[in-house]
C-alpha cells in the first residue's frame, strides 16, 4: 500500500539516531587505534598513528591469549558441530517420549544468563575435582555452541525431507553413503553456518570464561585486564579491531548461507 | 513359475493400529498390478513392506521366491517412484538418474551413459544438466522413472506416481507407464486411490480396506463381480440393493447393480426421481425405487425426468451381481 511512498522526515532521523547509537561506539574503538595519545583517550585525538598495530604485533601476551581464544573456539565448535548434529537428527528424525522435552534442554544454556551457566559449571568442576584449564573453558563454551550448531541443523533437518533418505536407501545406498551422499550435502550450508556462527560466539566470549578458566587467558579476557591496568592504551584498541573483523565476518557469511533455499528439500510438489 | 512378490500371513502393526492385517498376496512375474483403497486403508504399507522401508510384525514375504524381512531396502532388487519423487535437490538430473550405480561403485563415464539410456527411455534426453527444481512436475515423474529403473530392478514400485499431476497429463503417463511396463516386461506394482487409474491400467487389482484385502481380480472382476459391499460401492459407485429387488437372490442378500446398467423403461419399476446432475456425456438420477435409493447414469442422448417426478426404470435382472459377502 505504502512501499511507494517515502519515510516520513522523522522517521528517517529516528533510523539515523539508531544507527549512531549502535555503531558510534564501535566507530570510536577503530578511531582510538590510531590515536598518538597513549595514557588517556582523549577527544579529538591529538594526532594519528598507525605505529599501534606494530607494537601490537610485537607483543607476545597478545599472541598468546589469540592463540588460546582461536584454539578454545575451534574445539569447542568441533565438539559442537559433532554433537550437536547427532541430537538434532535425533530429535527432528524420530518421535520418542520426552522429545520436546528434550529439545527444550539443549536449547537451555543460552537461554539462561550466562552467569548461571558459568557458576553451575564451576561447582561441577569443583564437586569432580577437575582442575581449571584450557579443556575446562572449552566445556564451558561447547554448552553454547552446541545450542548455535542444534538450532541450525535441527531447522534444516526439518526441511530435508525423510523421502530422500527413502530414496537413496531404495536405490542401493547403505547407511554410510546415504549419510555422505544425500544427508551431508543437504545439511552441509546449515552446519558451515551454525559453526561459524558457534566460533564467533566462543571467540568473544567472556562471562562463562571467567567462570572456567584458571590462569588461562583468552583474548577477550586480556582485553579486560588490559583495560583495568592501562598500558599502551591503544594496544586494546588495534586488538578489539581486529576481533570485530574476525567475528563480523563469520556471522555475515552465515547470514549468505542460511537465506537461500526457502523451499522445503525434496518435497517439492 | 515363481511368483514377483508373494505375501504369506503379513501383518503390520503400529501400536494399537493394525495397518496390514494378516494379508495374502500373490504378485506375477511382468504384471501390473495395482493396489486401490482409500487412504488409511494398508496399501502404502504393503508397498513399504516390499520395498523393505517397514518390516512385518508378522507373516512371511518373498520376493522371486527369496525371503524378504529383515533384508533392508539397499539390497532388495526393487525400485520405487515415490509420491512427491524425492528428487535429490543438490543434484542434477542425470546425477539423481546415476546415484543407483554411483553407490554400487560404477565408473563416472559408464555410469552417465546409463542414466543418459535410462533418460532417453522416458524421453527426456538431453535433460542431465538440468536441476530438479527447473523441471515440470511431468518431467520429474519421469526423471524419478528413470532413476528407479537404471538398477534393472525385477520389481518397480509405484506411490501414486500421477497423484500430483493434472488430469490431462495424468491419462498421457498412463499411457506411457502401461507401455514402458510391457516393453521392459518388469513387474509393476502401482498404488492408488484412484479407481479410475487401477481399472484401466493394471492388469490385476487388490483392494483394501482396513489393513485387508477385500478382493483380487482383473480390471473386470472388479467391476463386474465385486465380492462385497465396500468393493462395489469404492469401485465405481455401484447401488447395493436387495437380492430380490435386483431380481438375482432371496431376501436377505445383497446384489450390486451398476448405475450404467439401469435405464428408463415405460414398462419398468415405478421410481421418483430425488436429484438431477447432468455430467456431460451422462445424467446422473438419484432414484428412489420402493423405498431403496438407486442411482443410474442415462446417456446424454436421451430425455430424462425432472427433481420429484415420478419415472420408470428398469435393468436387465444378469446385470446385477449376487454378492458373496455381506460387509
Amino acid at each position: 500500500m505504502h512501499s511507494n511512498t517515502r519515510a516520513p522526515l522523522g522517521l528517517k532521523f529516528a533510523a539515523i539516531g539508531g544507527l549512531i547509537f549502535l555503531l558510534a561506539p564501535i566507530a570510536l574503538i577503530f578511531v582510538y587505534a590510531f590515536t598518538t595519545e597513549e595514557k588517556s583517550f582523549q577527544w579529538p585525538p591529538p594526532g594519528l598513528t598507525t605505529k599501534w598495530i606494530g607494537v601490537t604485533l610485537g607483543r607476545a601476551d597478545v599472541w598468546e591469549a589469540l592463540a588460546l581464544s582461536l584454539k578454545v573456539a575451534a574445539i569447542s565448535t568441533t565438539l559442537a558441530l559433532i554433537l550437536g548434529t547427532l541430537t538434532a537428527a535425533a530429535v527432528a528424525r524420530s518421535r520418542f517420549f520426552g522429545r520436546e522435552t528434550i529439545s527444550l534442554l539443549v536449547i537451555l544454556p543460552i537461554a539462561l544468563p550466562g552467569i548461571i551457566t558459568g557458576i553451575s559449571l564451576r561447582s561441577a568442576f569443583s564437586l569432580l575435582d577437575i582442575p581449571f584449564s584450557t579443556w575446562t573453558i572449552v566445556l564451558g563454551h561447547a554448552t553454547f555452541c552446541i545450542v548455535i550448531v542444534y538450532n541450525n541443523a535441527v531447522a534444516r533437518f526439518r526441511r530435508t525431507s525423510g523421502a530422500l533418505v527413502d530414496a537413496a536407501m531404495d536405490l542401493g545406498a547403505d547407511g554410510v553413503q546415504t549419510f555422505v551422499l544425500v544427508i551431508l550435502p543437504n545439511i552441509a550450508t546449515a552446519l558451515l553456518a551454525g559453526g561459524m556462527l558457534a566460533f564467533a560466539l566462543s571467540f568473544d566470549e567472556v562471562i562463562v570464561t571467567t567462570f572456567t578458566a584458571g590462569n588461562q587467558t583468552t583474548l577477550p579476557i586480556w582485553m579486560l585486564e588490559e583495560l583495568v591496568r592501562p598500558r599502551q592504551r591503544p594496544v586494546t584498541n588495534v586488538v578489539a579491531m581486529a576481533v570485530v573483523i574476525v567475528t563480523v565476518l563469520p556471522i555475515l557469511a552465515a547470514y549468505y548461507l542460511t537465506r537461500d533455499g526457502e523451499h522445503t528439500a525434496g518435497s517439492d510438489k | 513359475m515363481t511368483d514377483a512378490v508373494t505375501f504369506r500371513g503379513v501383518s503390520r502393526h503400529f501400536g494399537t493400529v493394525k495397518a496390514v492385517d494378516e494379508v495374502d498376496l500373490a504378485i506375477r512375474d511382468g504384471e501390473f498390478f495395482a493396489m486401490l483403497g482409500p487412504s488409511g486403508s494398508g496399501k502404502t504399507t504393503c508397498l513399504r513392506l516390499i520395498a523393505g522401508f517397514e518390516q512385518p510384525t508378522a507373516g512371511r514375504i518373498e520376493i522371486f521366491g527369496e525371503r524378504a524381512e529383515g533384508v533392508p531396502p539397499y539390497l532388495r532388487n526393487v525400485n520405487t517412484v515415490f509420491q512427491n519423487y524425492a528428487l535429490f535437490p543438490h543434484m542434477n538430473v542425470l546425477d539423481n538418474v546415476a546415484f543407483g550405480l554411483r553407490v554400487k561403485g560404477v565408473g563416472r563415464a559408464e555410469r552417465h551413459r546409463a542414466a543418459e539410456e535410462s533418460l532417453e527411455l522416458v524421453e527426456l534426453a538431453g535433460y542431465g544438466a538440468r536441476r530438479a527444481g527447473e523441471l515440470s512436475g511431468g518431467q520429474r515423474q519421469r526423471v524419478a522413472l528413470a532413476r528407479a529403473l537404471i538398477n534393472k530392478p525385477r520389481v518397480v514400485l509405484l506411490d501414486e506416481p500421477l497423484g500430483a499431476l493434472d488430469l490431462k497429463l495424468r491419462e498421457q503417463m498412463q499411457e506411457e507407464l502401461r507401455k514402458l511396463q510391457r516393453a521392459l516386461g518388469l513387474t509393476f506394482v502401482f498404488v492408488t486411490h484412484d479407481q479410475d487409474e487401477a481399472l484401466s491400467m493394471a492388469d490385476r487389482v487388490a483392494v483394501f480396506a482396513g489393513g485387508k484385502i477385500q478382493q483380487i481380480g482383473s480390471s473386470e472382476d472388479i467391476y463386474r463381480r465385486p465380492a462385497s459391499k465396500f468393493v462395489a460401492d469404492f469401485v465405481g459407485s455401484s447401488n447395493v440393493v436387495p437380492a430380490d429387488l435386483a431380481g438375482v437372490g432371496a431376501a436377505g442378500q445383497w446384489a450390486s447393480l451398476r448405475p450404467e446398467d439401469i435405464i428408463l423403461d415405460a414398462s419398468g419399476r415405478e421410481a421418483t426421481v430425488t436429484g438431477k446432475f447432468f455430467h456431460g456425456r451422462v445424467t446422473k438420477l438419484s432414484l428412489n425405487v420402493n423405498g431403496q435409493s438407486l442411482t443410474a447414469l442415462i446417456p446424454a442422448h436421451e430425455t430424462t425426468p425432472e427433481i420429484g417426478e415420478t419415472t420408470h426404470v428398469s435393468w436387465e435382472p444378469s446385470r446385477a451381481h449376487l454378492m458373496e459377502h455381506e460387509a
